[in-house]
């Protein structure tokens, strides 16, 4: 059960630090749809 | 190969209204000095195969322009019409201050084309499969009961699963439920959130669905890489395979239950199932967000054209020019489409893993399952358990996969 609660919180941790670190890199969701790389 | 055969897959899928139609004999334009005819118009309407060239190519000759000091010469040789022609079949001289090749495709009637398949096609035959697939599950259940342990369990237990693969399995589960409920949100949000909860509600929710989806698969494509890489040695098809195929795993018919290694061909169908659709559906994901950065399907098209398999089977050349926009349709399209497929097929898993059969859960949960489980259902992995565990300790440690 110990496997399943950590693969949970693994799953938490990425999409967080995901988000974080391409936000940080300019690639947030609002960069990649909207944002200068997608204008210009 | 995989991904050349996922796309014709996908063409088949996605166009059949406009590689299967039927073709129609020329058409003499004379009357309406090259313009579509109602005949034309019939024909298209009847779902007939049309040659658009005459409206594609007709698209002016600046060759052909009146000399600039003569009367209407400004216009260069194009009228209005052919100009919209151009923008339409993507040939027109477009330049752009800003936005790159995207921003020059100012017409793309392929988009009228995916938001119908998006929300009628796409809606109702992956609504129904889910749900047919949960009616088969229930009748299943209701036929052949639970799948019990024909002896009753031994009260021993040997470990099937190490930490290390149940927490592969449990990321790659976790996410694969987080990202097929908000996709699913994403998809039907629309017609059934809000009519119960209104507007407000369903923007909300997809608001954060977006989030999760869009997050959350870096999760998923990590617990793909790990379960491919721990388990693909077992998943390996062999001659036992065929066998328990045969006898349909003890489990469609009669109650013999065939021998197997450490995956029957069952489980083996569900890890090819998992890897390669999974794998393509994480491909066009990163396709989905990254806009217009990772074109996959013309290059896959201009593949497929190579061995001539779609001319084999009747649809003719595939398009090997496609917009920006078109690459994101068809990338969405294919993603959703193998997305259902997946669903479907986890289910099944998710049901045989746990309420369809006694003892199996325990495999994912705590790795230990009970000896006479293993016996009825891996009874060669269970033999090669054993033998690894007889043996001299100072030869190496049994470890529970093999």
């Amino acid at each position: 059960m110990k496997a399943m609660l950590l693969g949970f919180v693994a799953i938490i941790v990425i999409a967080i630090g995901a988000s974080n670190i391409l936000g940080t890199l300019g690639y947030s969701s609002s960069d990649r749809y909207s944002g200068a790389a997608v204008r210009n | 190969m995989l991904r050349m055969a996922l796309a014709l897959v996908l063409m088949l899928t996605l166009a059949p209204a406009g590689f299967a139609q039927e073709d129609t004999p020329a058409v003499d334009r004379s009357a309406t000095g090259g313009a579509q005819t109602l005949e034309d118009i019939l024909a298209r309407q009847a779902g007939q195969k049309l040659d658009d060239s005459f409206r594609s190519d007709a698209v002016g000759d600046p060759g052909n322009a009146a000399n600039i000091a003569a009367q209407l010469g400004t216009l260069g040789g194009v009228s209005d019409a052919e100009t919209w022609r151009a923008l339409r079949y993507g040939s027109a001289n477009v330049k752009v201050s800003a936005g790159g090749d995207v921003a020059t495709v100012l017409v793309q009637d392929g988009g009228m084309r995916w938001l119908e398949f998006r929300d009628t096609t796409l809606r109702t035959y992956g609504g129904w499969l889910l749900v047919g697939t949960l009616v088969a599950l229930l009748a299943f259940y209701l036929l052949h009961g639970r799948i019990m342990i024909d002896d009753g369990r031994a009260g021993r237990t040997v470990t099937r699963f190490k930490a290390i693969e149940r927490f592969g399995h449990w990321l790659l589960a976790g996410s694969f439920i987080l990202l097929g409920v908000t996709g699913l949100l994403v998809l039907f949000g629309r017609v059934f959130l809000v009519p119960l909860f209104g507007k407000d509600a369903n923007a909300f929710l997809l608001e954060w669905s977006k989030w999760v989806h869009n997050n959350v698969s870096w999760a998923f494509i990590l617990g793909l890489v790990m379960i491919f890489v721990m388990w693909v040695v077992h998943n390996i098809p062999n001659r036992t395979d065929l066998h328990w195929l045969k006898k349909g795993g003890g489990i469609l018919f009669g109650h013999d239950h065939p021998p197997a290694k450490k995956f029957n061909a069952g489980q083996k169908m569900i890890f090819w199932s998992v890897v390669l659709f999974g794998g393509s559906i994480a491909l066009t994901g990163v396709a989905l967000l990254f806009p217009f950065d990772l074109p996959l399907f013309a290059k896959t098209f201009h593949l497929l054209n190579a061995t001539g398999l779609p001319h084999m089977v009747g649809l003719g050349e595939l398009p090997v020019q496609l917009a920006p926009q078109e690459e994101m349709q068809l990338a969405q399209a294919w993603h959703a489409i193998l997305a259902f497929v997946l669903m479907a097929i986890v289910l099944a898993h998710i049901y045989i893993g746990s309420v369809g059969m006694e003892g199996a859960y325990d495999a994912m949960g705590t790795g230990e399952v009970d000896e006479a489980w293993a016996e009825q259902h891996h009874s060669i992995w269970l033999e090669e358990y054993k033998a690894a565990e007889q043996e001299p300790k100072d030869s190496g440690a049994p470890t529970p996969a093999e």
